[in-house]
């Protein structure tokens, strides 16, 4: 069962990738729990709708990343979504950096006091907690970015995931082995080519391709970089721990009255200060970094939808030499036609949705842009401020004595 | 020690019949002796035979006014013997001579400098007294490093500039320009002096090979520079301490050192120099003295004290390394929140929505302004915290050598009871025998040896006490010493902090509306 500790409540709150999602009551959908089994973690996934394609009005589930994966998929996989921007799937849970660091505490644990020991642990476990609470929201907003879309919602395969209360994993199997996981075996950096090699005669999607591929590269880097920042902040706050804890050894050594009572004022302030820049790294790890990561798969999505226009073209260009060819050489004309027929509809359907999309995701992009960065704005100012007044509380202390 | 005694005796008969004539004499003498010229011994000992009126008795010390308690105790020490010029001149120090343990012990007391005979003790009394007071106007400041000369002798030259209304000085303010191994030439000559009686000097910054050699070659990047800005800095606290201290600030090193145009090279002062290697074996020897001598302790102060120094060295050394450590950390935030704020413009850059992009734009001047920020917080981290912290290090490792050398008094007063009660067996042995023509002669020997014995036993008793008197006052002006220390460095570098905190709060808050303005 997740802890609900105070820590859980405020990464909710603070953690909001997307706006406007699960609204609409007819579909209702979120994980409010979760389980870790060592490596593997069990989400519950709570429905509740008042669509009658489902057959109860509320209901729970049991299921695990792979499971996740398996429904992106098969919804990349499908044909008919080829014109829309398939929500990124989850990354998978990964408690490798605070397990590492637990790790190491362990073998670092005879040469710190019990209470620095404690201290650390406290920290990791939060670290910990913070791992999972991530995951289990951005395994959340995967289903709702699907139950708040007017033609996902409807998908059957989404809707078995929600419902079928059977372990998924034998339908995953049988599923692997029908596509053979066709999409996921191209080359995907061939897509790159693909598309930048394509001539586009439509402004709207020349300058989207322009816009994508170079944001792409640049909003990967910039996650990147974040990513660091928000380490180095929390090696900064743990420091202050080990300053904090061997302050409050030294205050057992008899020295006068006034040197211990500064260093005890020194030693509980690091203690203070230690607890906000922990929360100042958190919340830009919230805010920012994982704002850029989100998007960073998102825009990957935007790509795969422009790559498979481009196919789309690609081969209705090939249709068309196809139909010359028939033509010269009389053979199956009404053939080659209606293939050429097909491919153009089929291009025509991709980029009258695709155009829809790609309107809507920047809309959606910019606003949680917003959202998160004046929420980062606020509480680095409102952390700041409590810094402030712990500082200028403890320097009024020492200048009085 | 019989040797001391005789020079003390003979110095007071002479220089008192000088006193006779008159106290102007001493105000005269004040002005014009320097012991700061280059010229050696023989002619300070002139100025200073000539024109002092000499160490009186205490009383009439206590009649003077303040200013020239202080000309008194500079000119009573200078006249305490004439072994005092090789001090002044860039021989090898003194204390490092042969180098087999018990001569070692005995070279250490020799009777060079500050016996600090007790007449003149109370003059210190009263000097201390003072240096808790608006008295101790002094204050010096280390500036302009200037590179000398090229290559591998090339050396950074260092302005010290001295501004202070204390007499014992010539001006009120005046500078000098040293290099560092005059300032380790200073300490290394104040160590040899005064540590052997139980001060606590002072230690010097540490030298290093890798930085220095840097320098030389004529790096002028960024590293170079800061360790130049980091010696400075520990030079300029190393003489603030210095010249803290009551009875350093007196000593004519410390002053030849400030005032002095020119001084003479410190070669000594070399790591592989004669006198360096030296040093390094005194040191070993130190060492296994340190774990063959098992004291006695009968004074519970001592035992409790240097436990407590212990325990502080330990707990400091690891301090010191979580605030390395935290300064370390801190300069890498400020690399990584650089390489953000670059990586965030690209980001604005290619944002093709109008007021995102700009609002990326000032997100990633925000975050440049910040990474400065966390620079200017590294710099506060180390100069003020991590550097109190090394130099209190340092301090106590001082500390701790003081009560090694009290150590080292006791175990000689301790010898000098052995030889005296062989002696005296010796003695009694002869009286027993049966040697008539030989027995009248060793029988004198053995008497004269045995007063000399009894001369040395009195001698390293009353140095013992001496330097357990001296060390109890030492301990009790660094204990309050470091708690002014302490708390002047630490409201500085929490008001760094406050500072970091201000600005990151104007910068946020200049950036909120434009984050609002996104739309």
């Amino acid at each position: 069962m997740l802890k609900e500790g105070k820590l859980f409540f405020e990464i909710y709150l603070h953690f909001s990738l997307l706006v406007d999602l699960n609204n609409d009551a007819s579909l209702l959908i979120d994980i409010p729990d979760a389980l870790c089994e060592r490596d593997k973690v069990k989400f519950t996934v709570h429905t509740k709708t008042t669509l009658g394609t489902f057959q109860k009005p509320e209901f729970s589930v049991s299921r695990q990343h792979e499971d996740f994966i398996w429904l992106h998929d098969t919804l990349v996989e499908t044909e008919e979504y080829a014109g829309l921007i398939i929500p990124p799937a989850p990354p998978k849970p990964d408690f490798e950096s605070p397990r590492e660091k637990m790790h190491k505490l362990g073998e670092g644990e005879a040469s710190m006091t019990k209470e620095e020991y404690a201290k650390m642990k406290q920290e990791l476990e939060a670290e910990y907690l913070a791992v999972f609470k991530k995951t289990v929201q951005v395994h959340e907003i995967f289903l709702q970015r699907l139950s708040s879309h007017p033609v996902f919602s409807k998908d059957r395969n989404f809707q078995i995931f929600l419902e079928y209360d059977q372990d998924l994993s034998v339908r995953r199997k049988n599923a692997k082995e029908m596509f053979g996981g066709f999409f996921k075996n191209m080359v995907k950096t061939a897509d790159e080519v693909l598309i930048s090699g394509t001539k586009e005669v439509d402004e709207f999607f020349d300058q989207e391709k322009t816009f994508l591929l170079d944001y792409f590269s640049k909003i990967k880097d910039a996650t990147s970089k974040a990513e660091k920042m928000t380490r180095s902040h929390k090696n900064v706050a743990d420091d202050y721990i080990h300053v904090s804890a061997t302050l409050n050894t030294i205050l057992y050594i008899p020295l006068s009255i006034p040197l211990s009572r500064h260093l005890e004022k020194l030693a509980d302030l690091f203690e203070k200060l230690r607890k906000v820049e922990g929360r100042v790294a958190s919340d830009q790890e919230l805010k920012l970094t994982e704002l850029l990561r989100y998007y960073m798969r998102d825009i990957q999505a935007a790509k795969d939808l422009l790559y498979r226009r481009a196919r789309a073209l690609a081969d209705y260009e090939n249709a068309n030499k196809a139909l010359d060819k028939a033509r010269l050489k009389s053979k199956d004309v009404a053939q080659a036609q209606q293939h050429q027929q097909q491919c153009l509809q089929k291009f025509d359907t991709l980029s009258e949705s695709g155009k829809k999309e790609l309107t809507s995701f920047k809309g959606r992009r910019v606003l949680a842009f917003r959202k998160n960065l004046i929420e980062m704005a606020e509480l680095e100012i409102k952390h700041a401020k409590s810094n402030m007044a712990l500082l200028q509380g403890c320097v009024e202390l020492l200048k009085s004595n | 020690m019989r040797d001391e005694l005789f020079c003390s005796l003979f110095y007071i008969t002479v220089v008192t019949v000088l006193g006779i004539s008159g106290i102007d004499m001493a105000h005269k003498a004040k002005n014009h002796s320097s012991p700061s010229s280059p010229e050696p011994a023989s002619l300070q000992v002139e100025d200073v035979s000539a024109n002092s009126n000499g160490p009186k008795t205490a009383e009439i010390l206590i009649d003077d006014d303040q200013d020239d308690l202080f000309a008194e105790a500079t000119e009573e020490v200078s006249l305490d013997s004439p072994e005092r010029e090789p001090i002044l001149s860039d021989g090898p120090s003194p204390a490092i001579t042969p180098v087999t343990p018990t001569a070692l012990i005995s070279n250490r007391i020799e009777p060079k400098v500050i016996g600090v005979p007790s007449m003149f003790e109370r003059s210190l009394d009263e000097v201390e007294e003072e240096a808790g007071g608006d008295l101790f106007d002094i204050n010096i400041s280390v500036s302009d490093p200037e590179k000398v000369g090229d290559g591998m002798n090339a050396y950074m030259a260092y302005k010290v500039t001295t501004k202070t209304s204390l007499t014992i000085f010539n001006q009120s303010e005046f500078s000098v320009k040293r290099r560092f191994s005059d300032f380790l030439g200073l300490h290394s000559k104040l160590a040899s002096k005064y540590m052997h009686i139980g001060y606590i000097v002072p230690p010097a910054p540490e030298k290093s090979i890798v930085g220095m050699t840097k320098v030389k070659v004529g790096k002028e990047d960024l590293s170079s520079t800061e360790f130049v800005e980091k010696r400075r800095s520990a030079l300029e606290r190393y003489l603030m301490r210095t010249v803290k201290h009551p009875t350093l600030i007196q000593d004519p090193d410390v002053i030849q050192f400030l005032e002095s145009s020119e001084l003479p090279r410190a070669v000594s002062t070399q790591a592989l120099s004669g006198a360096g290697i030296l040093r390094m074996v005194n040191k070993a020897a130190d060492a296994v003295n340190k774990m063959t001598i098992k004291m006695n302790e009968s004074d519970a102060w001592f035992e409790e004290k240097q436990q407590q120094f212990e325990n502080l060295d330990q707990q400091l050394r690891k301090l010191h390394a979580s605030v390395e450590a935290l300064v370390c950390h801190r300069k890498e935030l400020s690399v990584n929140t650089a390489s953000f704020a670059r990586s965030a413009a690209m980001l604005g850059n290619s944002e093709d929505h109008t007021a995102l992009s700009r609002a990326l734009s000032q997100l990633a001047e925000v975050e440049e302004k910040i990474d400065q920020l966390h620079q200017e917080q590294a710099y506060a981290d180390f100069y003020l915290f991590s550097e109190l912290l090394g130099d209190y290090v340092r301090l106590i490792t001082a500390v701790k050598g003081v009560f090694d050398q009290r150590m080292k008094t006791w175990s000689k007063w301790q010898d000098a009871q052995v030889m005296l009660q062989k002696k005296r067996e010796a003695e009694a042995k002869l009286h027993l025998a049966n040697k008539p023509d030989k027995l009248q002669q060793a029988k004198d020997e053995i008497k004269e040896e045995i007063e000399e014995w009894e001369g040395k036993v009195q001698q390293g008793e009353r140095d013992f006490e001496q330097i357990s008197k001296t060390i109890r006052k030492e301990v009790g002006r660094f204990e309050k010493e470091r708690v002014k220390d302490f708390k002047v460095v630490i409201i500085k570098y929490l008001e760094s902090l406050v500072h970091t905190q201000q600005q990151l709060i104007k910068y946020w808050e200049a950036f909120l509306p434009e984050a609002k303005a996104i739309a």
